[in-house]
């Protein structure tokens, strides 16, 4: 194809030109305007019909700056080509690795999804029905059934920490860019083995539940919520705050963490009930429910402690 | 603790050069992890030792090419760059 190597070689040379001087029309009257002729006036109307729609009066005021500046145009149009092309690659190695459709479903939310999930998360005990609604064998997506679990709060919960632990630092003046680096990547890499030494219990334990691994991502990213609650009742109300908000936290997210894993990892044994192997499998299953459980606090208390003092 | 993302890689790349290093023969047979010990009772649920014996062999079978490239470019990293 030799449209866009043209356009790119126009591109080029009125951009080395056009540094001392933008206004001059002899710059750019030749090299552009030769350069492709049906391409440019096909982005020359798109460009009219969003300039004339919101401007109504000075429409052709608007059509003659893009006629009068081809190089901008002839720009636009190898710039929005590179950014498609770059968009098909990445797509294209993405959805080698992690199937885009999967991961969808867990960004699936609505508003009202998410303040239900955040409440549940900060006080979870009265809530009745745990089950994870199913809509023909497909879980359904968190817009409709507020046990189903995602992985927008827990990303969004993990931006919002970074940002509470820069500013917590930087009130008490101990503030600097590479500690915020340092700090997101502690917490991210604690939630890395986290969902890792989950992995490796459930498949020792033999648990075969229908938690795939971006479920463990999700379970394990909820306690970004207890963390930036932790963090704020630290800021807003000194050391007693902290300590306070650290329990509460602590006892709403083990309790959230143990009623949800019940469900999915405990209920499984319904499928596969044998009768003389069954008595150490609901134990050991209990266990890494309970650890699990009892983890969150641990990690919580290391991951804001220095951010309060 | 303050980890980096390049801790967390060291870490697992230490990890498993330990499970890749473990000699089928010379050791693991000897402690009773050999492979012809696991195929034990028929059933639908195999026990912890089975399963790990399983892991140790597939990590073992599966990492062994990748992690020559995998060391050899640590190597070459931390020979460069300390």
């Amino acid at each position: 194809m030799d449209l866009p190597q043209h356009g790119y070689r126009a591109s080029a040379k009125p951009r080395a030109r056009a540094g001392p001087h933008t206004g001059d029309p002899l710059l750019f009257a030749d090299t552009s305007s030769a350069a492709p002729p049906m391409n440019n006036q096909g982005y020359y109307t798109p460009g009219y019909s969003i300039g004339g729609a919101p401007v109504g009066g000075p429409a052709d005021a608007g059509v003659n700056n893009l006629f009068a500046d081809p190089m901008a145009s002839a720009a636009m149009m190898y710039g929005s080509s590179l950014a498609n092309q770059g968009k098909e690659i990445v797509n294209k190695e993405i959805s080698r690795y992690v199937s885009v459709n999967k991961l969808k479903y867990f960004f699936a939310v609505d508003s009202k999804y998410v303040m239900k999930k955040l409440l549940l998360l900060v006080f979870p005990y009265t809530h009745q029905d745990w089950e994870v609604r199913y809509h023909r064998d497909t879980p359904l997506t968190p817009r409709h059934d507020v046990n189903a679990d995602d992985l927008y709060i827990p990303s969004m919960a993990f931006i919002t920490y970074i940002l509470l632990a820069g500013m917590a630092l930087g009130i008490q003046k101990r503030f600097s860019p590479e500690v915020l680096g340092l700090c997101a990547s502690t917490a991210l890499v604690w939630v890395v083995i986290e969902v890792l030494v989950m992995l490796l219990c459930l498949y020792i334990l033999s648990v075969h539940s229908d938690l795939s691994i971006f479920d463990l991502f999700a379970y394990s990213g909820y306690k970004y919520v207890g963390m930036i609650f932790t963090v704020l009742g630290g800021l807003l109300f000194g050391s007693d705050g902290y300590f306070v908000a650290l329990t509460w936290s602590s006892c709403a997210l083990m309790f959230f963490i143990v009623r949800s894993l019940k469900m999915k990892i405990l209920s499984s044994l319904s499928h596969d009930s044998m009768g003389a192997g069954a008595t150490a499998k609901p134990r050991l299953r209990l266990y890494i429910t309970v650890a699990t459980a009892a983890f969150q606090p641990i990690i919580i208390y290391w991951l804001t402690s220095h951010l309060v003092r | 603790m303050a980890f980096t993302l390049y801790s967390l890689i060291q870490a697992v790349i230490l990890c498993v050069n330990a499970v890749a290093v473990l000699h089928e023969e010379r050791f693991l047979s000897k402690i009773g992890w050999g492979v012809d010990q696991s195929i034990g009772g028929f059933g639908d649920e195999p026990g912890i030792k089975v399963q790990l014996m399983n892991l140790v062999r597939s990590v073992r079978t599966v990492m062994r090419v990748p992690l020559i490239a995998v060391n050899s470019v640590c190597i070459v990293l931390l020979l460069l760059f300390g």
